[in-house]
């Protein structure tokens, strides 16, 4: 049952990691799409909640196309660095950031748009710069929404299995999350495994939840 | 509550076999590897049987025989090696006389087609240039069971087992050396042969027991009359071209 710890440990790294990258772009593209107007924009929402809503098999099939060893992303890495990307927890790590992206850009988007523009227009006569604008009033103002976003993010990315079994694999103690190790040990007839891989999952899920209830209220009530 | 929870059962019962397989429908778990073959000889099945459907369903054996041990409507199940049919056989679900051996096949190493280095034994595998090995999961595919064998009567397991990718089914493993992702791969030859274009055999690995896929009729088939005719077809002469077509040998 060893196994089942180690399992833990990569499926928490690969959904921390997933999330902080999310954080960054999730926010930032959020934010963009919140306040620039252009042609086109509902279609390229479009187009960016995709993942979300697409089958993670289809997803980890061009995953592998791109990010394979002859892939256009791929083949430059192997090239110019020598990274192989496939079968690695980094890849595990891009699979999880692309499924829950959607979660934390559409949360974040709508978030910045609740924002009063006034706020921030207030802010700009006082003279401050805009990175300072969207830090100081902005971001404080959209953190609840951000922050629920991020949560969802993170659990998502806590489950993911199609991409990630498809680009990563399925190697133990490597790349072996909690959902593959759950396949694995269904596919093997290696039921009591199933079954504490399962509990670990679910207490693991609600302690996130439970944490995640108490954190949002206090914050907010911090910040705002 | 007491006469309500029958009345749902049965309104869910109704609406289930309202999607279930009809009465002359069969359904064939199969061993990955028989995809292919399979997949034409179940017309040829269909066209001399009418009024009966073959549904197939294909996957790692050891995966197939867990979805059958949990009750899945099944009528054949074919392994690709006997450990997973004796198991079947322990759990009560085939019967001892109703198994056959139905093809014979065997172990190959393959490289990508565009590979630099080919192995030409198992002790090549070892060096560092192959990096990665594509082999099935021994606890629940066949082929990743025989390459462990094999390898541990070589002495290689420990080195090589540190360099395995692990792959689901023979054709992941088949998939991840035809997009290059592993440097080689364990295989059955039939597999390989799908593949011509994409992969190269490097050298058939001999195996102390020969590989032959068993096949059986389940003790719980939803229709065992049909289920033993699928059966029998098999070793008929349109299916047997089929089987040889695709590299399968006799048992």
């Amino acid at each position: 049952m060893s196994g089942a710890w180690v399992a833990l440990a990569l499926t928490l790294k690969v959904a921390g990691w997933a999330t902080a990258l999310n954080l960054v772009l999730g926010v930032g593209v959020g934010f963009l799409m919140a306040r620039c107007r252009f042609p086109g924009r509902e279609l390229l929402d479009a187009a960016l909640t995709l993942p979300m809503v697409m089958p993670p098999t289809v997803l980890g099939y061009y995953l592998l196309v791109v990010i394979g060893s002859h892939g256009i992303v791929g083949a430059w890495l192997l090239e110019h660095f020598g990274i192989r990307l496939i079968f690695t927890w980094q890849a595990a790590v891009i699979a999880a950031t692309i499924v829950a992206f959607p979660l934390v850009f559409k949360a974040a988007r709508a978030a910045f748009e609740n924002v009063d523009p006034q706020l921030e227009d207030a802010a700009r006569t006082l003279g401050i710069s805009e990175a300072a604008v969207f830090f100081r009033v902005s971001l404080p103002l959209a953190w609840r929404g951000v922050l629920a976003g991020l949560l969802l993010s993170f659990a998502r990315a806590l489950g993911e299995f199609g991409a990630t079994l498809m680009v990563a694999g399925s190697i133990a103690g490597k790349t072996q999350t909690l959902s593959i190790a759950v396949y694995e040990a269904v596919q093997a007839g290696q039921d009591d495994t199933a079954h504490f891989l399962v509990a670990v999952t679910s207490i693991v899920c609600v302690t996130v939840l439970l944490s995640a209830g108490r954190l949002v209220p206090g914050r907010v009530m911090a910040r705002g | 509550m007491k006469s309500f929870r029958p009345r749902l059962l049965g309104l869910v019962a109704a609406s289930l076999t309202a999607f279930a397989a009809q009465a002359a429908d069969i359904t064939v778990s199969a061993a990955a590897s028989l995809t292919q073959a399979f997949r034409d000889i179940a017309p040829l099945f269909e066209a001399a049987n009418p009024g009966t459907k073959v549904q197939l369903n294909f996957g790692a054996s050891g995966a197939l025989l867990a979805q059958i041990a949990k009750g899945a409507p099944a009528d054949v199940f074919v392994s690709a090696d006997q450990e997973t049919m004796d198991q079947a056989q322990q759990r009560g679900l085939v019967k001892a006389g109703q198994r056959r051996d139905v093809v014979s096949n065997a172990l190959v190493v393959i490289v990508p087609t565009a590979a630099a280095k080919v192995p030409a034994t198992l002790a090549d595998l070892n060096q560092p240039g192959f990096a990665r090995i594509a082999i099935g999961l021994p606890a629940s595919v066949p082929v990743g069971r025989y390459t462990k064998s094999v390898l541990e009567a070589a002495g290689l397991w420990t080195p090589i087992e540190a360099k395995m990718i692990g792959a689901n089914s023979v054709r992941q493993a088949l998939d991840y050396v035809a997009r290059a992702e592993v440097d080689a791969g364990f295989v059955y030859a039939t597999d390989a042969a799908i593949m011509r274009d994409k992969v190269k055999v490097a050298f058939t690995v001999p195996t102390p027991k020969p590989i032959l896929y068993p096949v059986a009729v389940l003790a719980g088939a939803p229709n065992p009359a049909e289920a033993a005719k699928f059966v029998d077809f098999l070793f008929t002469p349109p299916a047997r071209a089929v089987l040889a077509k695709y590299g399968f040998g006799k048992p």
